[in-house]
């Protein structure tokens, strides 16, 4: 595909002339790469509204699938949160109306098969994987428990203590911490997008909670379904068509609206004292996919925060040694705003250094702009790793799925090679101006206060985020 | 582009299960073995799904080799052999070896008189220091930062990593079929004329690393004081990723050391999967890889830990929420009774129909998770089989001794099922060939293979030999391993917050 720049082979020829004896990368040739067209998988819209992909892959004697349902833990009430984590898993262990979910476990395990059911923020989830030759077996359990769930109170027992346990053990971790409370600061703290299960919310669970989930949102329009493996299309379409074509369609489905709530810029401390390295996350909102800006930020984030040769790597791991985890730049999601969010990891005595390095970094964005070589380069490894997007069939239909689902043009990852290519350095240049303001940042530190090189209040004034677990109800505070 | 609703998919479509097509005979028409004349392993798979190849470079050299004094230089090198070559990464290469070299010169200065024993001229080290980071600025001036890598991205390289286990070193990574020889270049390049530069500041980033993985977290913690405790004598009882004072110690000269010693091509296998041919890929390969110097095996002579006969226990007093961990020791992967090692594994521990599951999670209810499993630290040499569970809140590491240790006296005493037996079998199938269905996962366990038994079938033949085992040899080998005398016990037991503690400094 694409060679690199001829001024690049120059500079570099005049700079080490001894070396032109031996092999030089630069001249090792780089043939065209043979035309690959992926196999797209088979669309089939049932006149009850649900969507179909089929994609066959004859590799492996397997047929794996997932039937994609909207409504996710965005909708959970906000006296139930961890309601959608916690249906998700008693959805397959509750088993069906007919077979407990032990029963299922050792159905499935027999055979090698596995039949799981998951929970999201836009979707719930039923995804299989079998042997083709158990296909009709382990199909049967999948349309038992989509038609048939029973959410068996002791599942949901095991589930909540599950729960709770996850609860107690969150702020373990810094990492962990930094990660929730970010999101926090992004979304605000009780916002749909960022709020956490509590003792008090997953304790309110009930059984007809999750009934009536599965009464509100599990109907034929409101899913997609995939199935990808070794299986004749024609033959799989006459199955599918006849286990789902008689289901009725339900209420139509109406999108979220979120406002967000993001914190005001500034310092958030989260003190904590068993540990020698600082969690730093500077946070602001990002944009959606749809944004004509997306292609741009693409290029922005690929030169300035991801990967080895990003700016925030070469500057603060290579050149500075001031931590091994470093990076970020401008997320983006399908249907709402991402999260602006640079971190980076460095010991309690370089913390205020780190902040000031990234500082640094954004400002330098401003005086000295993104390069048109920096550019060159963010482009060339997005577009030449593009075929990696669509290397096996499976991963064609996990993308076909998710435009459908939001609803993107089916040709989306075309017009995103299109987007990209036609990116130029004023377009970096707007995204940068548009998103990266030191003064606009949330600064969040999860870190060992009395280690910092100096005060975090010495940057300006500080919020300390109070991450204290709220005790079980009728518990005292500790 | 990095689409975070892909992991929703995730856990139901990358699961791939049993394939009974996919078995030695239909793999011997996709790969080509050659050993090159320097002793170097070159293994080609041809899966043309996609113009994309996936390699993996396996030394067979890990944390176990770091000297004495010098733990965690193994991994340390691995980072070097990200940092560019003689040709790569520089403005001008001889004035900076120069450079480097005085570099050294003026660490070594600065060591001696840092570790002085007595007298330490405090002056005199501040001086040495200055001269020290004066030499590492100076050498700076020729280095283009991180070239090697931005070739590797801007050429399309995915997922660029590798990893430093205890037991060897694997580097790894994607390219567009059309890049297959100035992959082979870069490749071989990086293991023929690496080059130590920005070693100091690369150290300071893998001492974050250390922070990261160890010091700052709970579970880091525990698994160090752990897997100390449980070898003495063996090798295994080093961090892979170093002691601190060894991290402020070793010198790119060590390093460099480390590297002419242990990677010399017979301990190195390249495997390659994807869309390539091996009639036309051997000769690039073999062109070259073929140029890296033969030289004689190290000596590699270990310690062999001797049998364990008392009970050994860990306990750490942390603010975080409480863990149980036991450990058992076992032979290596190489030892007779490995596939039943695997059965009990797979027994104890594999979904909702397993033991420890069961017994643990759904009906006693004082766990959220509990299992056992093979390979800590790792397996090249004898190891431990451990176990652990995570108490549900109220529940004490003792309880979960107790009923880890009941369902260990069930296989001990009582036969399991036949479905028990069967479900291992099937499961034993999936499982091997999980990975196979892409080319990051193939060229893993090909290269593993390949290096471990010096033939990739035997990835094949690990079926076979689970499908020997008996009921007979899980009760001999729970017997024989499992017991009192040969167990190392690691628990979290949670304290309180120092008063006050979290609320020091900073703010106001």
């Amino acid at each position: 595909m694409k060679r690199l720049p001829s001024i690049l082979i120059i500079m570099v020829a005049l700079a080490v002339p001894h070396l032109l004896a031996q092999t030089s990368w630069q001249q090792i040739p780089i043939p065209p790469l043979p035309a690959f067209h992926p196999q797209e998988p088979k669309r089939i819209e049932l006149p009850n509204g649900m969507v179909i992909f089929l994609q066959e892959d004859h590799e492996l004697p397997l047929i794996d699938g997932v039937a994609r349902i909207r409504g996710g833990s965005r909708r959970e009430p906000a006296d139930k949160v961890g309601l959608v984590d916690i249906y998700g898993e008693v959805w397959r262990t509750g088993g069906t109306k007919t077979q407990t979910g032990d029963q299922l476990d050792d159905y499935l395990e027999i055979r090698a098969a596995r039949v799981e059911t998951g929970g999201g923020g836009d979707s719930t989830s039923l995804g299989w994987s079998c042997l083709k030759a158990d296909f009709d077996d382990v199909f049967k359990v999948v349309m038992d428990l989509l038609q048939n769930p029973a959410f068996r109170d002791d599942k949901l027992d095991l589930a909540q203590h599950e729960a709770f346990d996850g609860i107690s053990r969150r702020n373990d971790d810094i990492g962990g911490i930094a990660a929730r409370e970010s999101v926090k600061l992004a979304y605000g703290a009780q916002n749909p997008y960022a709020r956490v299960p509590e003792y008090a919310t997953v304790s309110a669970i009930t059984r007809q909670d999750l009934e009536n989930w599965y009464q509100t949102y599990v109907h034929p329009n409101n899913i997609i379904v995939g199935v990808a493996g070794d299986f004749d299309s024609v033959a799989m379409e006459a199955k599918l068509r006849a286990a789902f074509g008689a289901w009725p369609k339900g209420p139509a489905w109406k999108k979220d609206d979120i406002p967000l709530q993001p914190a005001k810029p500034g310092y958030y401390l989260i003190p904590k004292t068993d540990v020698n390295q600082s969690a730093i996350r500077m946070i602001a909102p990002g944009t959606r996919r749809d944004d004509p800006d997306y292609f741009a930020i693409e290029v922005f984030n690929e030169a300035f925060g991801g990967g080895f040769s990003s700016r925030l790597f070469r500057d603060l791991r290579t050149g500075k040694g001031l931590a091994y985890s470093v990076g970020g730049g401008v997320g983006t999601a399908f249907d709402h705003p991402g999260v602006l969010r640079l971190s980076i990891g460095t010991k309690s005595q370089s913390t205020v250094e780190a902040i000031q390095g990234l500082y640094q970094e954004v400002d330098d964005l401003t005086t000295k702009p993104i390069t048109d070589d920096e550019i060159k380069r963010a482009k060339d490894s997005i577009l030449n790793s593009f075929v990696f997007n669509f290397d096996s069939p499976d991963k064609v239909l996990r993308e076909r799925m998710a435009y459908e689902f939001y609803g993107y043009p089916a040709d989306f990852l075309e017009r995103y090679r299109a987007g990209i290519e036609k990116v130029q350095p004023a377009d970096v240049k707007r995204v940068a101006a548009r998103f990266m303001h030191t003064d606009k940042l949330a600064v969040l530190v999860v870190g060992n206060t009395g280690e910092f090189d100096k005060p975090l209040s010495s940057l300006g004034p500080v919020t300390t985020v109070d991450i204290s677990i709220p005790p079980p109800p009728g518990e005292p505070v500790k | 582009m990095k689409h975070r609703t892909i992991q929703l998919f995730g856990v139901a479509l990358l699961f791939t299960a049993l394939a009974a097509a996919q078995d030695i005979a239909s793999f011997e028409k996709k790969i080509t073995v050659k050993k090159l004349d320097n002793g170097l392993t070159v293994l080609i798979c041809e899966r043309p799904e996609a113009p994309v190849f996936s390699f993996y470079t396996h030394v067979d050299a890990g944390s176990v080799q770091d000297p004495m004094g010098q733990t965690g230089l193994a991994h340390m090198f691995e980072h070097m052999a990200f940092k560019g070559t003689e040709a790569i990464g520089t403005t001008n290469y001889p004035a900076e070896k120069a450079a480097l070299e005085k570099v050294e010169t003026a660490y070594a200065a600065y060591l001696q008189e840092r570790d002085q024993p007595a007298k330490r001229d405090e002056a005199r080290l501040q001086e040495l220091k200055s001269a020290w980071q004066a030499a590492i600025k100076d050498a700076n001036q020729y280095v283009k930062s991180n070239e090697f890598t931005e070739i590797v991205e801007r050429n399309g390289g995915q997922d660029i990593n590798a990893s430093t286990t205890e037991d060897e070193t694997n580097y790894f990574y994607a390219l567009p079929a059309n890049r297959l020889e100035l992959w082979a270049y870069l490749e071989s390049e990086r293991f023929l004329h690496p080059v130590m530069r920005q070693f100091y500041d690369e150290r300071n980033v893998v001492i974050e690393e250390r922070r990261m993985r160890v010091d700052s977290n709970p579970i880091g913690r525990l698994l160090e004081q752990f897997t100390t405790a449980a070898f003495q004598a063996h090798s295994y009882h080093r961090p892979g990723i170093g002691w601190i004072s060894d991290l402020n110690s070793f010198s790119a000269t060590d390093a460099r050391k480390f590297f002419d010693t242990y990677y010399i091509p017979s301990n190195m296998v390249v495997t390659v999967v994807g869309d390539v041919k091996a009639a036309q890929a051997m000769p690039i390969l073999e062109k070259y890889f073929g140029r890296i110097p033969s030289h004689p095996k190290p000596d590699e002579r270990t310690t062999t830990e001797p049998p364990q006969n008392a009970e050994r226990r860990v306990v750490l007093h942390d603010m975080a929420q409480p863990i149980y961990l036991e450990g058992y020791h076992r032979p290596d992967y190489r030892g007779q009774d490995d596939a039943v090692y695997d059965a009990i594994a797979d027994l104890m521990s594999n979904g909702r129909t397993s033991r420890l599951y069961r017994a643990l999670v759904r009906d006693k209810k004082i766990a959220s998770d509990s299992a056992g499993f093979s390979g800590l630290p790792g397996n090249k040499y004898p190891h431990l089989f451990a176990f652990y569970a995570v108490p549900l809140p109220g529940h004490k590491p003792d309880e979960m001794a107790d009923a880890i240790h009941a369902e260990i006296e069930r296989i001990k005493k009582e036969d399991i099922s036949d479905d028990e037996l069967k479900m291992i079998k099937t499961r034993a199938k999936a499982n091997l060939l999980r990975g196979l269905g892409d080319n990051d996962g193939l060229s893993l366990q090909l290269g593993l293979f390949q290096a471990r038994f010096d033939d990739w079938r035997e990835l094949f033949r690990q079926v076979d030999k689970i499908e020997k085992v008996s009921k007979a040899d899980i009760r001999r080998v729970a017997n024989q391993t499992f017991v009192e005398t040969n167990r190392t016990v690691g628990i979290i037991e949670t304290i309180a917050p120092p008063a006050g503690g979290e609320q020091n400094g900073g703010a106001q």
